[in-house]
């Protein structure tokens, strides 16, 4: 319970939990610049991580901007997902016919590889539009499954309530219907989140290998083209960060929107 | 609009009966067949059987959100067009069926809301159904911090909010411990006294039906429908001297022998 020695043994659990991998991380780092000063490996076959942060700042100006294009593709990417996939989950649950038209054709845009697609995409499409379109189709299907599901979970009593009360369609749709689809919708969000982010890279480098962009990816692909690794790296470690703050951006908002009634948000209480 | 149209306590007129009532779901199970069933203004009356006699579909069907393949169910006055008993009728599952997003306040407001009642009346009356429960102090609690009784004064708070003509319950305590489904059945018959609804109670226990009510529908399986009624004289309130009265046992004895000719007769 709240005794004293079981709120030590909590912050003591907390601390490990932050302190053991960035101990790994130290220690990754430590090897890894070893290992490059030791055999005296040059700089174009493997940089060391003190190196990587050097070119990280020194190219901050150019690195900086390619991060705003693809955090920028990325997030639009992922907010029209997120309409696109909820509306279109909605309208197939209002609608049958809606849903039996278009239900296969989302099922195609999903399976077909996103890579694949955006060489296409690029020819008819300006390089910005074609690239927020792969991210869109990447992340929208787990949205509309999601949503889709949960929008089919409701509780069939809550349902019979709501029917014996003379409940409008939008009464169901609105009161009963997206709450209990919530904890999906959330899911499908978290999913959607990192998926946007993949669907804006593979865009822009298919993009970057016919000439135009600058978001991060096309700086990778363009970097690799000059030999230049260390600015490889930087740049993969600036995407990697995107990933990482997209992911626990996502998860405290399911936290925020579910702490008080969801199973899923709940702890510390058994 | 759900004001009670009755003053008077006990009176015998017909609120709503149920005329040959058979149900045949369209996997070929058949529910219910004649079956016959009034309901009279200000009683409790209980449907007892086995499970799987067709109690919860009658219910259904009364509550109007089953149609039966035959037979009518006759309400008095107007309300025969459903639009008119929206409100006048209130429901308790056998779950608490809360909406977990929302706090017991919100809970209890749903039917009030979804008929679009000013929010201030609204307010007032969903305090007085809570309080009415007894958890004034746990408005703001979601149902997860409730223990499982605690949800079921909920669920009937909700019901009673709109103070139904008739309240209907399927077996609404069936999952509670025996304490607590005690106290609840006394505060069921408390509020059932004060507010005069009518109630149908739907249960396989022959002890709560003869606790709680005025009259006993007993029903046999395959297919369901009412066999026999028994009248429970006993005066009410009834408590915790009635449950241990000798009166009490013999009504049981009584009861139970009648359950198992109905299941014996109707297979």
């Amino acid at each position: 319970m709240g005794t004293p020695a079981r709120g030590r043994a909590d912050i003591r659990d907390r601390a490990l939990r932050v302190v053991l991998p960035v101990a790994v991380l130290a220690l990754g780092l430590a090897i890894w610049e070893a290992v490059v000063r030791v055999w005296h490996i040059p700089p174009y076959v493997l940089p060391g991580p003190v190196l990587v942060w050097h070119t990280l700042v020194a190219d901050r100006a150019l690195l900086g901007q390619s991060l705003l294009v693809t955090l920028t593709t990325t997030v639009e990417g992922f907010l029209l997902a997120a309409a696109g996939g909820v509306g279109l989950a909605v309208l197939f649950n209002q609608s049958r016919l809606v849903e039996y038209s278009l239900y296969p054709y989302a099922v195609i845009l999903q399976v077909t590889p996103v890579i694949a697609i955006a060489p296409l995409l690029l020819v008819y499409l300006q390089q910005p539009t074609a690239v927020l379109v792969c991210a869109w189709i990447v992340a929208f299907f787990p949205v509309l499954a999601n949503t889709t599901l949960g929008l089919n979970s409701v509780d069939r009593n809550l349902a019979d309530l709501f029917a014996l009360y003379g409940a409008s369609r939008l009464d169901v749709l609105w009161n009963l219907k997206l709450p209990s689809a919530l904890p999906y919708i959330l899911g499908g969000l978290r999913i959607a989140g990192g998926l946007s982010l993949v669907g804006a890279v593979a865009a822009e480098i298919a993009a970057g290998s016919a000439g135009a962009g600058s978001g991060l990816a096309f700086r990778i692909t363009e970097s690799g083209y000059r030999l230049n690794i260390p600015r490889m790296f930087a740049a993969l470690l600036l995407l990697s960060i995107t990933g990482i703050v997209i992911f626990y951006a996502l998860a405290l908002v399911n936290y925020l929107a579910l702490r008080r009634w969801h199973e899923s948000a709940l702890q510390g209480e058994r | 609009m759900s004001q009670l149209s009755v003053p008077v306590l006990h009176s015998s007129s017909t609120l709503v009966a149920l005329r040959g009532v058979a149900k045949t779901f369209p996997n070929g199970t058949q529910a219910l067949a004649g079956l016959d069933l009034e309901v009279r203004q200000g009683e409790f009356v209980s449907l007892l059987g086995p499970s799987g006699c067709g109690k919860s579909t009658a219910l259904r069907i009364i509550a109007g959100l089953s149609e039966p393949t035959e037979g009518a169910v006759e309400w008095a006055q107007s309300a025969n067009k459903k639009a008119e008993r929206h409100g006048r009728i209130g429901f308790v599952f056998q779950e608490p069926t809360l909406m977990p997003w929302a706090n017991v306040f919100d809970n209890v407001r749903l039917p009030l809301r979804l008929a679009a009642a000013p929010a201030k009346e609204a307010a007032a009356r969903v305090e007085a159904a809570v309080r009415r429960v007894g958890l004034e102090t746990f408005a703001r609690a979601y149902p997860r911090e409730l223990s499982g009784g605690m949800r079921m004064r909920v669920s009937i708070a909700r019901a009673l909010v709109t103070e139904p003509e008739l309240l209907l319950m399927d077996e609404p305590f069936a999952a509670l411990d025996e304490i607590t489904r005690f106290a609840l059945n006394d505060d069921l018959l408390r509020m059932w006294q004060a507010l005069r609804t009518t109630i149908v109670f739907v249960t396989h226990s022959v002890f709560e039906s003869v606790y709680m009510s005025r009259r006993i529908a007993v029903m046999a399986k395959r297919p369901g429908r009412v066999v026999t009624e028994l009248a429970i004289d006993a005066p009410y309130p009834r408590s915790r001297d009635f449950r241990t009265s000798a009166e009490y046992g013999d009504l049981c004895r009584r009861t139970s022998d009648t359950l198992a000719r109905a299941m014996a007769g109707g297979g």
